[in-house]
């Protein structure tokens, strides 16, 4: 019995070494298929690999642009890690940044039309930020352990529910009077906003919230009961049940922290780069999150590097609309690739692939 | 209320409602099969754009649907490599195709936002929906070929062991779900609006997958969820027409908190859920051990 | 008599074993053939090889004199080879009529199934409820179901993987009337087991097994138990030794007060009106075939499931029904669930980790949230020696250990936390003779050391060595206590099959 045709064989135990690898192999793939794409539109693929990859960071502002952006993606892809880990799919992260950048934001509105000012302002705006994002996590959460209901759809609803309250909010109760009938707020004052790192760049206060945050989380995973319950309870609920740890707690606990991550994101980007609320306050920063955490294999170092490589294809493809003219779009499409692909590449962790009975590839 | 407001409101409800039918059918018949495949936004808004420059381009109707359909075959093939072959989570697949789905729409899509084009009768559409659910409803209950199918949703491993192929029988599923996804975001950008905009399809996809959980996997209580939701978001649009001031945004809404709403009340029946949804949903199939 | 079936230098293998190590046997025509061998040894490998369901490395099987290479069930249906699962492989949701409609490869009208069905029904003594949803069904039924649907295909050969693990005594006195009379029919049956009475009891010809390896292939007649015994395992097992403490007359420490639970669920067994008793230094069986309540019983003795009527279950006199796993092990109360991968242990995560997963209050695992390394590491390799456990180290995968050695760890994990009462169910299922020795050697131990041990099996020659009392659950209910030394085993099957 001879077969050509590649075979997939069990490993018995995960390879700790594919699973560092897989994602490597995804974003050279993504590469790989992003040039014969480019080709496909009549582009030169180096070019337009450098103009998607390269020529965005080669300044120290293009650097800047880019830690501006992996900051949000970052934060919130380890909330999602909290929850992923324990096998809750909280796909609703954009709502909860907007319910955090309206929390956020309204008070910091407030304190700036009542002209208040101090050190202590923009800890609230910030406070409150994270209260409306864990509020709004709450919500399935609840409806999670309470009635059944599946978390998936409940979240994802409520994205689109927040994008209808904000809508509301700036185009009615919220409109700046001075604002030329725009449908967006009045600036924040200057003590609600995020300090800048740097004189001339965007850098903002929350990289520094972002690096703290992934560091706690970092020790919670790695070094604590907690870390080790969501471990538990994500590869097996009977294990868990059997430890003797609380299921519903874990799941409001992992959305709570979700949420309030996900709304310091929000907070974080009306009071940071934008200085008021309008309608597009993210480019989808909630759901890229997903792939940020996948592809950082839910570890907060991980995430790091992925949330730099997906700010990446948000900075190439806004490059790629003014150079090569083709839609921004494309960053969506490369950030769907590199999600595929990884997950295409996860098998290698679990499973072996022979292509005949002799050579067995050792991965 | 005079009888020409009722036939228009029914007129509006049917034609919104058609393309809940067609994905929510695809979905349950993958669903039946034991997979979950999130990806069902994605497929739809691919379906739309394809189906929108196809009919620019050739101005043939029948094209139109055939490319838009098979947009949606080659985006479930994708999907059903992945997780049937690569074994990869169901899950997170899913949604890597509702996101690459998003993504690559309104890449394609960019020059045509705003092209006008001639649509075509909902009216075929909407007689085709109803004998579906019927054709549907027939095969998985009436025919060995559609007892294969849920059993094959019900039990993997004994399926395997009584010598049916697993594989080829959830890859001919998730096509079939895919072909119909497309099928209804095709309706919607040709039919319906009939106009190609930016993330048209608007949350229906996953309405479409709330409708199959609201329907315990059943398509004639899929095709009535269909409708209540139909009628529910049209209803309160027409609310506005009555005077009741309520901002536009709340009206908006409707549909996505009556899906919540939906949700829980069916979830919470925690013994029906578990004992209607397919025992091996999302659950991975190696053959090898 | 002419061979039926002709296995030739068959090979197999897993990662990290070798299940199939160059198999050659023959198997006549019209004969009940045994294969013959402990838990692991290959044997459903071998016949998962021979139904289809797996493909073989190397080597070729003849069936007939004809080369036999399928690649699915189907195609090795219509060669004539059919398989009565352990593990059935039905569709619990579905009736009787649509499982055995889905066992038929051409299409069939219901009226006429029905006909062929009455009639191999009869033929056979094989009765069955047509229209009933299988998860109604007892193992019993469950086994017929699987048995007639193979029948249906008028097969040459019948596989069957254990067929009486799930059977009362005298259910398997029926099954071999069945059997004898698919014999005089002409058809072969190819039996799997490790019980070395049925060999004697039913077969012409015994193919042993060890390790992957074939030891021999001998007439059956000319074999008696012990000989068996030692070609089976290859090397004379210690008695066990079973010199217990008297506990008759020493206190009741934990009971169980007319438990009653209705669940509503078709697919769980509603508990009726439970009340028993364990003393100290007692070791208490449950005894009953699977799917009777047990899995219940154990969820709610765990504390997994909680129940709101908190006297119902009581330790040292104190109400606990109320209390989860973890309340219940500072009471001193070790559990050891009858899955041990994925229940009482994660096959993902390290030996090390999977200490931590039951925390008694003595331990110093952690300070404050924060997990102490070094204290778990000292207790794991404490288990590791003095349980006897075969691992690479520590930081091993518990997925990699064989079902013995994990199932060592595990109950070296709650036996080490000197619990006063251990709930354990299936002790030993599915593991090797020497680690199943080794584990009733540790129970009797610890219960002389005054610990109260209940013991939920459907092993019944398990509850008979290492027991002093059993009761038998059955739908729910459970029977009185009877002394296992006064037992006979007509009672005990009687008992099981809801003779009460």
């Amino acid at each position: 019995m001879k077969s050509y045709l590649p075979k997939i064989i069990s490993r018995g135990h995960p390879s700790t070494i594919m699973s560092y690898w897989a994602p490597v192999i995804a974003i050279f793939l993504t590469l790989l298929t992003g040039s014969i794409i480019f080709s496909f539109m009549g582009f030169n693929p180096l070019f337009a690999l450098h103009t998607f990859f390269i020529s965005p960071i080669s300044t120290s502002y293009g650097i800047s642009e880019l830690f501006l952006k992996a900051t949000p993606l970052a934060l919130i892809g380890v909330g999602l890690a909290f929850c992923f880990k324990n096998n809750i799919y909280n796909i609703g992260a954009e709502g909860q940044l907007t319910m955090g950048a309206i929390f956020g934001g309204g008070i910091g509105i407030l304190f700036s039309s009542l002209d208040v000012n101090g050190f202590w302002v923009l800890p609230i705006v910030i406070l409150f930020g994270a209260i409306g994002g864990a509020f709004w996590a709450l919500i399935p959460a609840i409806l999670k352990i309470k009635f059944n209901t599946n978390e998936i759809l409940t979240s994802l609803m409520l994205v689109y529910i927040a994008a209808l309250i904000l809508d509301y909010l700036v185009v009615g109760p919220w409109r700046d009077p001075q604002g030329y009938s725009f449908p967006k707020t009045r600036p924040f004052n200057e003590s609600s906003r995020m300090p800048l790192l740097f004189e001339g760049l965007r850098i903002h206060f929350g990289l520094i919230l972002t690096i703290i945050s992934i560091l706690v989380s970092w020790f919670i995973f790695s070094k604590t009961i907690l870390g080790y319950q969501l471990k538990v309870s994500g590869l097996s609920p009977k294990a868990s049940k059997f430890a003797g740890f609380s299921q519903n707690s874990l799941v409001v606990l992992t959305f709570i922290i979700c949420g309030s991550f996900a709304g310091i994101a929000g907070v974080g980007e009306v009071t940071g780069p934008i200085g008021l609320i309008y309608r597009d306050i993210s480019p989808n920063y909630g759901f890229t999150a997903i792939i940020v955490a996948f592809l950082g294999r839910l570890h907060p170092i991980g995430i790091i590097f992925s949330s730099l490589i997906i700010a990446l294809t948000y900075l190439g493809a806004e490059d790629a609309q003014l150079f090569m003219q083709v839609p921004q779009a494309v960053g969506f499409v490369f950030q769907g690739l590199v999600l595929f692909y990884l997950l295409g590449a996860d098998l290698l962790i679990n499973y072996k692939i022979t292509f005949n009975k002799k050579e067995i590839y050792e991965f | 209320m005079n009888f020409d407001l009722i036939i228009s409101i029914i007129n509006i409800v049917l034609i919104a409602t058609t393309p809940l039918v067609f994905a929510s059918m695809g979905e349950l018949i993958t669903e039946k099969s034991g997979v979950l495949n999130l990806g069902v936004e994605g497929m739809m808004l691919v379906g739309a754009v394809t189906a929108f420059v196809t009919l620019v381009i050739t101005e043939n109707y029948f094209l139109t649907f055939l490319i838009g359909t098979l947009s949606g075959v080659i985006m479930a093939s994708l999907f059903a490599f992945l997780v049937l072959i690569l074994m990869s989570n169901q899950v997170a697949t899913g949604l890597a195709l509702t996101i690459f789905g998003i993504g690559l729409s309104s890449m394609i899509g960019k020059k045509y936002i705003g092209t006008p084009i001639v649509g075509v009768s909902p009216y075929y559409f909407i007689v085709f929906s109803f004998i579906l659910v019927f054709l549907i409803s027939y095969f998985l209950y009436k025919t060995k070929s559609g007892l294969i199918l849920r059993a094959v949703g019900e039990s993997h491993t004994s399926a395997h062991a009584q010598g049916y192929n697993v594989i080829k029988i959830r890859f001919l599923s998730i096509i079939f779900g895919g072909a119909m996804c497309a099928l209804a975001g095709s309706y919607m950008s040709i039919a319906y609006a009939p106009m190609w905009q930016e993330n048209m399809v608007a949350g229906r996809g996953w309405i479409a997958l709330a409708l199959v959980v609201f329907a315990t996997w059943k398509p004639g209580r899929a095709l009535l969820g269909a409708y209540i939701f139909g009628s529910v978001s049209i209803l309160q649009m027409n609310l506005q027409g009555f005077g009741v001031r309520i901002p536009a945004q709340f009206f908006v809404m409707a549909p996505y908190l009556a899906t919540i709403i939906v949700l829980v009340i069916i979830s919470n029946d925690r013994l029906r859920i578990k004992l209607s949804a397919p025992a091996c949903l999302t659950l991975p199939f190696f053959k090898g051990r | 008599m002419n061979n039926i079936i002709e296995i030739k230098k068959l090979s197999k293998s897993f990662p990290g074993t070798l299940a199939n190590d160059n198999i050659s046997f023959n198997i006549k025509n019209n004969s009940v053939h045994a294969i013959l061998g402990e838990n692991g040894a290959g044997k459903s490998t071998l016949v998962k090889i021979l139904y289809g369901i797996l493909e073989p490395d190397n080597g070729t099987i003849l069936l007939n004199n004809k080369n036999f290479a399928v690649k699915s069930p189907s195609e090795s249906r219509n060669l004539g080879i059919g398989m009565v699962f352990q593990h059935f492989s039905l569709f619990d949701s579905l009736t009787v009529a649509e499982n055995l409609v889905l066992g038929l490869d051409e299409n069939i009208s219901f009226s006429k199934l029905k006909e062929q069905v009455e009639s191999i029904s009869l033929k056979y003594e094989l009765p069955l409820d047509y229209d009933a949803p299988i998860t109604n069904l007892s193992a019993g039924e469950k086994q017929r179901v699987e048995i007639v649907r193979i029948l249906l295909q008028n097969p040459k050969v019948l596989i069957m993987d254990e067929p009486t693990s799930v059977l009362t005594p005298q259910e398997v006195d029926k099954l071999f009337v069945t059997l004898r009379k698919l014999i005089n029919d002409d058809k072969t049956i190819l039996y799997i087991t490790h019980k070395l009475e049925e060999v004697k009891k039913i077969c012409d010809e015994v193919t042993i097994m060890r390790n992957g390896k074939i030891i021999e292939t001998c007439n059956a007649k000319n074999e008696d138990v012990k000989s068996l015994a030692s070609k089976m395992l290859g090397k004379k097992l210690p008695e066990i030794e079973k010199s217990k403490i008297n506990s008759d007359n020493k206190k009741t420490v934990f009971e169980v007060n007319n438990l009653d639970l209705k669940y509503n669920d078709p697919f769980l067994v509603d508990l009726n009106n439970i009340s028993f008793k364990v003393r100290e230094g007692e070791i208490f069986g449950i005894a009953g075939i699977a799917g009777n309540g047990q899995s219940e019983i154990m969820n709610i003795l765990t504390g997994e499931e909680i129940i709101k009527k908190k006297s119902a279950i009581k330790c040292f006199g104190t109400d606990i029904g109320n209390l989860g796993p973890k309340k219940r092990r500072e009471m001193s109360i070790a559990f050891v669930p009858e899955d041990r991968l994925g229940h009482s242990a994660i096959p993902q995560l390290s030996l090390l980790d999977n200490v931590l997963l039951s925390q008694f209050k003595g331990n110093q695992f952690s300070k404050f949230g924060v997990i102490n390394k070094n204290e778990i590491k000292e207790k794991t390799i404490e288990i590791i020696k003095n349980f006897n456990v075969v691992t690479t180290g520590y930081n091993s995968f518990a997925g990699s250990l064989s079902g013995g050695n994990l199932q060592k760890f595990v109950i070296g994990r709650e036996i080490l936390s000197n619990p006063k009462i251990l709930i354990i169910s299936h002790p030993t299922w599915g593991i090797d003779a020497g680690a199943e020795l080794f584990i009733r050697q540790s129970l009797i131990n610890l219960a002389k050391k005054g610990t109260a041990i209940i013991v939920i099996s459907q092993d019944i020659d398990e509850l008979l060595e290492i027991t002093d009392r059993i009761s038998v659950i059955y739908k729910g209910n459970l029977s009185d206590p009877l002394d296992t030394k006064n037992i006979s085993l007509e009672k005990l099957g009687l008992l099981m099959g809801g003779k009460f």
